[in-house]
């Protein structure tokens, strides 16, 4: 039985994304338990340099023009004859925009198990176990990794990414690409988010709404606020989706990664794709009235009050607060 | 054009999850279900291709709770023809089984599109899109968030991480996972929807076996622990402003 | 003897001229009228010709006494006199045509002579006096004074209309004077003293001799009489219309209970799309505006700057309904989705409105229709969905419908499984609302305190539906109706309860005969009998002042206004009123289903004028309200004033309570 363990590095914009360090983090319990090595896999097209800090025991690097930029097909080509050869025990993806189609696909191709929103891996004396959240983060499965291979594809918040650092870059070793056919997805051109505004995946102090703003006008005391605290104003996506303010303060899977020192989270209940963006956070503050909301599972602290009734108050007493300091 | 939309139904989180007393599933008693949000996105842009350059649109769910009702909404948003699927859906199965029947009954239908959420909340074993055009042997692309059709290829925008998007060109037929329709999906008057009942039908297929392979086994389910759960601060407005000034004050931030 | 020689001085071709010409005037007159008619009768069937008793007695009060214009003191006494002026001088122009063209040319015999004649000289000079004061005051005010509602026109043209109208009443005046006065110079009748007016005229012109003045005289008299015509023959097609159309708009007034709306007309779709699919009754009420801008100055929308002026929008329509490319939409080209989403439906326009227009249900109509082509915002679009999904406006679980009542001591009965005498009707806010739940929970105390049969219906309650219907989601309304209707069917009691003004108005004038043929009682109304008959006792004497806000669907709606100050006055507290109270009460601004909208570019929100409005008055400490919505409204309001500290909202239970 083969032990090893394959993390498909996430990347973008010639940089490793913040999730490929929580999967090699989940791999090195699952190859330290198994006796097996971690194999980091990288696809792109001038990359040899991105392995460098990668917590992985081998690189192996498929770099060719042709992988310039992400293409689901021909990743499930290239993934899929390289698992087939080598028959590793499991396949780590990130479960984001390129990881979770990539698996999912490959596990209908290959007929391999796949599970998904996996948020740790357990290891047991002769199994290997997942656990998922799902419903909104509501719901934990846990189950069997089934031999000989399965797929996983993870979310964030179950393992410190510093974990799947390395100060000592891994041994690498070039591939070579198998013959692509012509492919049906071609990348035509990349945009960029708008810039000019502030970038709230560097500030300290984030006051983040969802959608119990209820509307728009009500922003104006939130705004307040963050002034107050010398901090920014973010969103998760129906207040995006809503207009009410731009795509560049969007928290969330497919907005911006956050890692504030406060969090703030105005009447936000805590979908995962939402969550998944600011467990980097170091402290959590969750106002809610309701008190199931998923956000109180990640925050440290929490209040189900009405976010109407208490940010005029807190904006005052952190005046306050201020004033008596200078004074 | 002929395209269809593969939506599903999922647990509403508005109510209170239970998990049944075997603890590998949901109490299926406690569930209210609701369409998939994204599946609303994806019929949503499946009307706005009609609107802008004609297409027939054929809305496919599987016979849940509620299944009729949005389809009669999906009809009286413009879709053309109603697909029910029948067959056992709430228990066990999963995106593997519905890809996989999916994937035998859709060529049927011959299309040249095939539009779905990029995810539900309670996929486990993948999102469906992706197993879909697997099966059928088409192309996938997800994190959708718009649309063009050019000399009879889809262009399609996808949403990364950070906000970056990337423009793509797709050789139809394809499968799209969508993540937002161009514009938010439409409000359909009660009335219209009544009229939907009256003037459409719902066509139904019957899904005689589903094959659940190709997921990893469930061994326990539960609801998460309330141990992992913030410190609560309760009391009126004043005190829990109190009370996160003192945090903030640790934290040095004041 | 006095008597009245009608055509002193006028020569046999223009006494026949005069008749020909009146003819012709008549003539054009009538197919004007017929014009507007057929106008109208291009609207849609509604049944306004029941109850012709009721109808008659109105127009007496309201057309001819024109009880509502009297409301407001200047305008009021500008418009009487014009009116009783211009009515008196027709009906004298009449009389003495009759007396000398019909009765003497036929019949030998005139009527105006001696003691009846020179009676009718002073009554006819007095009451020109008055039509010349009611214009002097019009002139100043239109011209001079200038309150900002009757400026902005959103038609150019229409200031000429109105100027024309003013100057013709003044020639016609100043003419007849002046005719009168020219031939009481000539004539020099012993009994021109009773021509006070007529008289000092002729004092003027006596110097210049019979000859001159004569000559003058025809002349005058020839244009006086033109004049008049040109102003009959006008009537259809300028602002004159207005003394047909309006009162016989008040004739076919509305005769329902103002809660009582209209249901959807379908067409392609419900509502209206283009003017045909008005009523013809909607119809008539864009030719009965006379811009006279009561409705604007009353109107909460206006005031807060959001674009809607009831006025404006009458004299839109009406305009569109005349102009010549009328064929296409009303939405987007004669009226803008914001105008009509920015209603409150508070009725403070049709309540003052002189003419009897309904704003309101014509701009639920047009809302009817954005409804069914999705057209809304976005937060509006979600509550309706919350409605549609799951029955309340929150978007919650019908199970979380009875959470409050958690803490409370002792349980409440579940009128689904046992009869009660009462059964209270929650409502959303009351139920969901997280700052609300503490006075809900009061409710129930009082009511238990009282020892009160009652039960609610828990999970199986669903939105009343008033203001989805006001929103225009006609269908989604009909659902939550049967759905209600189908569990209240199914319980036993005696009467229904509510604290929400909104509830209860759709509850007692909308819902099927079965359930509001029972009582609906407002807890306003209950409280006041629980109190009056020492079911409830208050041991403890509030001794602060307070004020009070008629909520829109308690007063207006309902004529509600004692039960609830009976109440305040029960605690021992001192009621204030402020300048705008009872029936001309400032709306919260939430009604219609504002309340689930963005809000928009506002100046100055209604519930911020009212908290100022209440912290005016000197000594008042609180603000009394007997509607849920009202103490959402409200208290945040009072924060965002900066009037915390001085002045607090609290429910009519809360005071109740506090007192007990």
């Amino acid at each position: 039985m083969n032990r090893d363990i394959f993390v498909i590095i996430e990347h973008l914009g010639g940089e490793v994304a913040d999730i490929s360090y929580v999967m090699l983090a989940a791999a090195r319990e699952i190859a330290t338990a198994l006796q097996g090595e971690v194999v980091g896999i990288l696809l792109g097209e001038g990359i040899e340099n991105l392995g460098q800090n990668l917590a992985a025991d081998m690189v192996w690097l498929f770099d060719d023009p042709r992988l310039a930029d992400y293409s689901p097909t021909t990743y499930l080509h290239i993934l899929g004859e390289l698992i087939q050869q080598h028959v590793p025990r499991t396949v780590i993806f990130g479960d984001t925009s390129t990881g979770a189609e990539v698996a999912a696909g490959l596990s209908a191709r290959l007929d391999l198990p796949m599970v998904s929103a996996c948020h740790r891996v357990t290891v047991g004396d002769q199994s290997l176990g997942y656990e998922s959240r799902i419903c909104g983060g509501r719901i934990q499965v846990q189950g069997e990794l089934p031999s000989p291979t399965a797929l996983i594809a993870m979310v964030p918040g179950g393992y410190n990414p510093d974990s799947g650092r390395s100060a000592a870059p891994p041994p690498s070793e070039m591939l070579a690409v198998p013959r692509l056919e012509e492919q049906p997805i071609h990348l035509l051109s990349y945009i960029q988010p708008e810039t000019g505004d502030v970038d709230i995946s560097r500030a300290e102090v984030l006051v983040a709404v969802g959608r119990g703003i209820q509307n728009q006008d009500n922003l104006e005391i939130v705004e307040e606020l963050a002034e107050a605290l010398g901090g920014d104003v973010c969103a998760s996506r129906p207040v995006v989706d809503q207009g009410w303010l731009p795509v560049s303060r969007l928290v969330g899977k497919s907005g911006r990664r956050v890692r504030p020192k406060i969090y703030l989270a105005l009447g936000i209940s805590g979908a995962p794709e939402h969550v998944e963006a600011i467990g980097d956070s170091q402290v959590i503050v969750a106002v809610n009235t309701d008190p199931e909301a998923p956000i109180f599972n990640l925050a440290q602290f929490g209040t189900t009050s009405d976010l109407f009734d208490l940010v005029p108050v807190l904006t005052d007493h952190i005046r306050q607060a201020r004033s008596e300091r200078v004074a | 054009m002929n395209i269809i939309v593969i939506a599903k139904m999922v647990p509403d989180l508005v109510e209170e999850l239970v998990v049944d007393p075997g603890g590998k599933g949901l109490d299926l008693d406690w569930i209210r279900w609701k369409p998939n949000e994204f599946d609303d996105h994806a019929i949503e842009q499946a009307i706005l291709i009609k609107e802008r350059q004609g297409a027939q649109v054929t809305v496919v769910i599987p016979n849940m709770d509620g299944a009729e009702d949005a389809l009669y909404a999906a009809a009286a948003k413009g879709a053309d023809r109603l697909v029910k699927l029948r067959g056992e859906f709430t228990g066990s199965a999963n995106n593997h089984a519905l890809a996989r029947a999916l994937g035998k009954y859709l060529p049927e239908l011959q299309p040249d599109l095939l539009l779905t959420g990029v995810q539900a909340h309670n996929d486990l074993d993948g999102s469906l899109g992706p197993l879909l055009a697997e099966f059928m042997g088409l192309p996938y692309v997800g994190y959708v968030a718009g649309f063009n059709l050019q000399g009879g290829k889809a262009i399609v925008r996808k949403e990364h991480p950070g906000g970056v998007v990337a423009e793509m060109e797709i050789s139809l037929p394809a499968v799209l996972g969508i993540q937002a329709a161009e514009q938010a999906p439409r409000y359909v008057a009660f009335s219209r929807i009544r009229q939907a009942m009256k003037t459409t039908a719902i066509e139904e297929h019957e899904i005689p076996h589903l094959d659940i392979s190709g997921a990893a086994e469930v061994s326990l389910m539960k609801q998460v622990e309330s141990g992992e759960r913030a410190e609560m601060f309760a009391g009126d407005a004043d005190h829990v402003a109190d009370r996160i000034v003192a945090v903030l004050r640790e934290l040095g931030i004041l | 003897m006095p008597i009245r020689e009608t055509f002193w001085n006028i020569p046999h071709w223009a006494e026949i001229g005069q008749y020909l010409l009146g003819v012709l005037a008549v003539l054009i007159f009538a197919w004007g009228m017929v014009r507007r008619w057929r106008r109208w009768r291009q609207g849609t069937a509604e049944q306004r010709f029941d109850r012709l008793g009721s109808r008659l007695a109105g127009f007496v009060v309201h057309a001819v006494g024109q009880a509502r214009t009297a409301r407001e003191p200047f305008a009021g006494i500008m418009h009487l006199t014009i009116f009783w002026g211009m009515v008196a001088l027709f009906v004298g122009t009449a009389l003495a045509t009759i007396d000398w063209d019909v009765t003497r040319l036929f019949f030998d015999f005139q009527f105006l002579k001696g003691g009846v004649y020179v009676i009718y000289e002073l009554i006819l000079d007095v009451f020109g006096v008055f039509l010349v004061i009611g214009l002097a005051m019009a002139v100043y005010r239109r011209y001079l004074s200038r309150p900002g509602r009757l400026g902005n026109l959103p038609k150019n043209n229409l200031a000429w209309d109105d100027a024309y109208v003013l100057g013709m009443l003044v020639l016609l005046a100043v003419s007849g004077y002046l005719v009168e006065g020219l031939r009481i110079a000539v004539t020099k009748p012993d009994w021109a003293a009773w021509s006070p007016v007529g008289n000092a005229i002729a004092s003027i012109f006596l110097a210049l001799g019979d000859a001159t003045n004569r000559g003058l005289h025809l002349a005058i008299w020839t244009g006086h009489a033109l004049v008049a015509f040109v102003a009959i023959a006008s009537i259809p097609f300028t602002k004159f219309a207005h003394a047909i159309t309006v009162p016989v708009n008040i004739f076919f007034r509305n005769l329902k209970p103002a809660g009582s709306l209209a249901p959807a007309r379908y067409h392609s779709g419900p509502g209206v799309e283009e003017w045909r699919q008005f009523s013809w009754k909607q119809i008539l009420d864009f030719d009965a505006c006379t811009r006279c801008g009561r409705c604007q100055d009353s109107c909460p929308a206006y005031a807060a700057g959001l674009g809607l002026s009831p006025r404006d929008l009458m004299i839109k329509l009406g305009a569109h309904v005349w102009s010549g490319k009328n064929g296409a939409g009303l939405h987007g080209r004669v009226v803008s989705d914001n105008e009509l989403w920015a209603c409150t439906t508070c009725r403070a326009c049709a309540n003052v409105c002189p003419a009897f227009i309904d704003h309101v249900g014509t701009i639920v109509d047009m809302r009817r229709y954005l409804v069914d082509q999705g057209r809304m915002d976005g937060t509006l679009q979600e509550t309706l969905a919350n409605l549609m999904r799951y029955g309340n406006s929150f978007g919650q679980s019908e199970r979380m419908r009875a959470r409050w009542m958690q803490t409370l001591e002792s349980k409440i009965k579940d009128a689904r499984r046992e009869p009660v005498e009462y059964l209270w009707f929650v409502g959303d806010f009351a139920s969901y609302h997280a700052s609300l739940s503490e006075t809900t929970r009061r409710t129930a105390q009082l009511f238990q305190a009282a020892e009160l049969d009652f039960g609610i219906l828990y999970e199986a309650e669903r939105n009343a539906g008033n203001d989805l219907r006001r929103v225009g989601e006609e269908g989604l309304y009909e659902m939550l109706v049967e759905k209600n209707a189908a569990i209240l069917s199914r319980c036993e009691y005696q009467a229904i309860v509510t604290t929400d003004p909104h509830t209860y108005n759709t509850l007692k004038h909308e819902y099927p005969e079965e359930i509001n043929g029972r009582p609906v009682l407002h807890h306003a109304e209950l409280l006041a009998d629980l109190i009056a008959t020492r079911r409830l006792k208050l041991s403890r004497k509030l001794a602060y002042a307070v004020t009070y806000q008629d909520p829109c669907y308690l007063g207006r709606y309902n004529g509600i206004y004692d039960a609830p100050r009976r109440v305040i006055s029960a605690t021992g507290c001192k009621l204030i009123e402020m300048p705008r109270h009872g029936d001309r009460a400032l709306c919260c601004g939430a009604g219609g289903g504002r309340i689930w909208m963005e809000e928009g570019q506002v100046k100055e929100r209604p519930s911020e004028r009212r908290i100022r409005d209440a912290a005016e008055l000197k000594d008042v400490l609180a603000l009394v309200v007997a509607c849920p919505k009202d103490v959402t409204m409200y208290k945040d309001a009072v924060k965002t004033t900066g009037y915390e500290g001085r002045i607090v909202v609290k429910d009519l239970v809360d005071l109740v309570y506090e007192a007990l």
